[in-house]
């Protein structure tokens, strides 16, 4: 079961759920990614230890895609 | 059902995007990291020379001047001082969220890392990340860099973009989850975007920690000097 959770004040929140053999939780997940972009998230998947990718569109084969928002020098 | 598209990460190597908010600044690369730390070393130079020989001339001139003397030793130590502080506050914890969202967010951060990090979370409230540059020390709202093959420690002041009003509300394990997962996918791009508060001796930053976050700092140091690079 692959997920797409989004840090936020609740620690994290699971926005989706879905297998590749589900369309319609496919739908919904992509759906979901495609809104939390438009509203400033970045979509991150690890791809390796120490290592993690920004993605612009739901890796669906992905096991876990977090939704961080961006960083600046403080 | 609309045909979904195949994963598309970026084309590598990745940049940061934030990256792109900061276009002026040179991207940060081992020379540039080194020649930064030299600029550092001369300011702290030039800081401590003069005062240093001003307090050793009066006292050769004028013994009776030994307070003036002893004024400008102070001023020698406390300004070098005064800015490790400024490095050192780039780990400071930040206010935390309630108990339950602390564990979430702790529980995801686990997730991510492996059992040694994960522990030393657990005793400092800080996470210990190998990158190409060095070893990172990672905080809520800043990170330090120690490079390979110096004594420096390199503090940054980063942390998530407060334009941004959830920014506000995340717990702690959540504001060091994202300086992690933009530090892991361009590493360069992370050190660019980030303020440099501070880069000097790591005895002045140990100093300046609190006590319980100084086993982070002694825990990158010996994974620092232990690899070969």
């Amino acid at each position: 079961m692959s997920k797409l959770i989004r840090m936020d004040q609740t620690g994290h929140s699971t926005l989706a759920e879905w297998t590749i053999e589900d369309p319609e939780a496919v739908e919904a997940a992509v759906e979901a990614f495609r809104s939390e972009l438009e509203r400033g998230y970045m979509a991150m998947v690890s791809t390796g230890p120490g290592h993690a990718e920004q993605v612009r569109e739901l890796p669906i084969d992905a096991d876990l895609v977090i939704l961080r928002l961006p960083i600046s020098g403080g | 059902m609309a045909a979904q598209p195949q994963p598309q990460p970026l084309a590598a190597p990745q940049i940061l995007p934030e990256a792109a908010a900061v276009h002026w600044r040179p991207r940060v690369d081992e020379a540039r990291l080194r020649r930064v730390g030299h600029l550092w070393t001369l300011t702290t130079v030039a800081h401590v020379v003069p005062f240093t020989l001003a307090a050793i001339g009066l006292m050769v001139l004028q013994p009776l001047a030994l307070p003036v003397a002893l004024a400008c030793l102070a001023h020698a130590w406390v300004i070098p001082e005064l800015y490790a502080q400024r490095g050192a506050n780039v780990l400071r914890s930040h206010k935390r969220g309630s108990d339950d969202s602390e564990r979430r967010s702790v529980g995801l951060l686990g997730d991510l890392v492996g059992h040694d990090a994960r522990e030393l979370h657990a005793q400092t409230g800080l996470l210990t990340e190998p990158g190409r540059l060095g070893i990172w020390l990672v905080g809520e709202a800043g990170a330090l860099l120690l490079p390979f093959g110096e004594r420096k420690a390199y503090c940054y002041c980063v942390k998530v973009d407060a334009r941004h009003a959830e920014a506000a509300t995340l717990p702690s394990g959540d504001r060091i989850a994202h300086l992690l997962l933009a530090l892991r996918t361009d590493e360069q791009g992370f050190a660019t975007v980030a303020n440099l508060s501070f880069a000097g001796a790591r005895w002045r930053v140990r100093r300046r920690l609190r006590k319980p976050q100084r086993p982070a700092l002694a825990a990158a140091t010996t994974a620092v000097e232990r690899d070969p690079r």
